[in-house]
């Protein structure tokens, strides 16, 4: 017999090994297409940028008064990671649904690589892709007044916490996009979903001006949990509490999501 | 005899109601170019499918190199590559990077990646445009790409889905080079063609399927005999002429000749030779025909052989 099996060009490595090396292949794959195409990149940091200079300058002035002494900027940078990433979350469905379109997926199935790398190379290169966003953002805040009040360690603390929170909606996001199929309705479906969420949240606004239904939701909602526990990291004050319950749903999220889409991968066709 | 690199018994695969492969059964030896013939939705993407993995089938079984598709998909994935009718090949990557892509996700030793990649790039003729991303390629170029990056972990059973739909006929010849030496070096392929032409070329053993099933199972060259290698078509200009001129040209001819309308056609073992006697034939009757072809039989041919309809598909039929 010739080839793969007994030729000796390909390697053997433990299982574990093999997968994580399947999805940095993927994900190094999928840079290489943001770097090629940046107009996902510049597009995905426009958006950002606009809300916070609308939030800024539009609401600043009556948010102001609710925040006791806190400058709006400095409440506003912390909501505004946290809404980056939970929209830039939508292009991991747009990516995964747009592969899904092509031939490369078809060979992809063929091939013996982990089923999770497809997935895991998307959210990674996700990851990455909010890194360079967040970076970018905390640029545009200073710009505007934002300052760090607790230290640079704990204001890390807050991006990494962001970092997080990105990774985890990503793979609810696999999810929509492994589950819809086309890159439109991806997007449609997404948006429903998130502007709830972002908005009847703690990222622009406090919550406690909002009617006690909704203030229920608000409170208790993810991207609250996110956006109070990294404004505690960046403003100073005790943050465990916060920062492990936002660590809690990044970790319930991907819990439920990462084996949900991966099932999805095997038997879509 | 071998045991045989593919073997597919009573596979079958229904999406809801229609049913795409219906029992089928055929087995590949190894080290032989095996060609899976059929019009569109005959069911031959399908069957591609389902031995790559890609799809469970309905019922039956198929095996590759002695690995159960169902029960050890790990295992066959190891040992095939598939080239698909769609060139499957990320546009945003360069060529070597596409091949690199696959070395890495078909875990080829990383200190081999970049050679193979080379070696391969050098092969298919993409050496000049190896670093340009695949979205400036032409059709045939990232076909050959396609075929490329199936061939980078060098798997012992090459699946080519339809690989020169589309090509000119110099790259496709190509490629048939390229699917000879292949299997010359031991590899098994199996590949599927809308063209007779194209598994006579390559195949030693050709399956036609239609609508899901198998109605033929054959040598190539048993196959055409069975069909006569040339078919002229004359045009009578009308319905009565044609059926006049046929009734002449019964006795020179092994097939009756086939009339629809007031077209007749005819199928010669001898190429075009007995295209003059047969014109001769007909201008002393003073039935000369308005228009005359000669053309190599098409998988329609066969069809109407095997089945009595025609392939049915207005894509089917000759290349």
């Amino acid at each position: 017999m010739t080839g793969a099996a007994a030729g000796g060009l390909t390697h053997a490595a433990p299982q574990l090994l093999r997968t994580a090396q399947d999805g940095l292949a993927v994900a190094w794959r999928n840079l290489i297409g943001l770097r090629r195409v940046p107009r996902l990149l510049v597009f995905s940091t426009i958006q950002p940028l606009v809300f916070v200079l609308m939030f800024r300058y539009v609401f600043g002035g009556v948010v102001a008064p609710a925040l006791h002494g806190v400058s709006y900027v400095d409440f506003l940078i912390p909501g505004i990671f946290v809404q980056t990433v939970v929209f830039g979350a939508m292009n991991t469905a747009i990516g995964l649904a747009t592969d899904m379109q092509t031939g490369l997926m078809e060979r992809f199935r063929s091939l013996p690589m982990a089923r999770s790398a497809v997935l895991v190379g998307r959210t990674t290169a996700d990851l990455v892709r909010n890194v360079f966003v967040v970076a970018m953002m905390t640029g545009v805040g200073f710009a505007l007044g934002f300052r760090i009040h607790a230290g640079v360690p704990s204001f890390l603390g807050g991006v990494l916490l962001v970092l997080a929170f990105g990774f985890a909606m990503s793979w609810i996001f696999a999810v929509v996009g492994m589950a819809v199929g086309d890159p439109e309705t991806a997007q449609a479906a997404a948006f429903p979903v998130l502007a709830p969420l972002v908005f009847a949240s703690a990222a622009f606004v406090p919550v406690n001006t909002m009617p006690g239904w909704l203030q229920a939701f608000a409170v208790h909602q993810p991207v609250s949990r996110t956006a109070d526990a990294v404004r505690v990291l960046v403003l100073g004050g005790p943050a465990a509490s916060d920062v492990w319950q936002a660590l809690a749903w990044d970790a319930g999220i991907v819990a439920v999501f990462a084996p949900l889409g991966v099932w999805l991968y095997r038997r879509a066709v | 005899m071998a045991d045989p690199a593919i073997a597919v018994s009573g596979l079958s695969k229904r999406f809801g109601a229609v049913a795409a492969l219906d029992a089928v059964d055929f087995h590949v030896e190894p080290g032989t170019v095996f060609g899976l013939l059929g019009p569109n939705g005959a069911g031959k993407s399908t069957a591609i499918r389902v031995l790559t993995t890609i799809l469970p089938p309905s019922g039956g079984r198929a095996e590759v190199l002695g690995h159960d598709v169902v029960r050890e998909p790990a295992a066959v994935r190891g040992l095939i590559g598939l080239a698909g009718q769609y060139a499957a090949v990320d546009k945003n990557l360069t060529g070597r990077e596409n091949l690199r892509l696959i070395g890495r996700l078909t875990h080829v030793r990383h200190s081999r990646v970049r050679r193979r990649a080379a070696e391969l790039l050098e092969r298919f003729e993409l050496t000049e445009a190896a670093d340009r991303p695949a979205r400036t390629y032409s059709g045939g170029m990232r076909r050959r790409l396609d075929v490329a990056a199936a061939l980078v972990p060098d798997p012992p059973v090459l699946f080519l889905d339809e690989p020169t739909t589309g090509l000119d006929p110099q790259s496709r010849n190509a490629l048939w080079d390229l699917i000879r030496r292949l299997v010359a070096d031991g590899t098994t392929v199996l590949l599927t063609t809308q063209y007779l032409e194209e598994a006579d070329q390559l195949a030693s053993r050709v399956v036609v399927i239609d609508r899901g099933r198998v109605i033929a199972d054959d040598e190539p060259a048993l196959l055409k005999s069975h069909l006569g290698n040339t078919v002229i078509e004359l045009d009578m200009v009308g319905g009565e002429r044609a059926a006049r001129a046929a009734d002449l040209l019964r006795a020179g001819f092994e097939e009756a000749p086939q009339v629809e309308g007031p077209h007749l056609s005819l199928v010669s073992r001898d190429g075009s030779r007995p295209l003059l006697e047969v014109l001769r034939v007909l201008e002393s009757h003073d039935l000369v025909p308005g228009t005359v072809a000669v053309r190599e039989p098409s998988l329609d041919d066969v069809f109407l052989q095997l089945t009595g309809h025609s392939g049915g598909t207005p894509a089917a039929g000759a290349p």
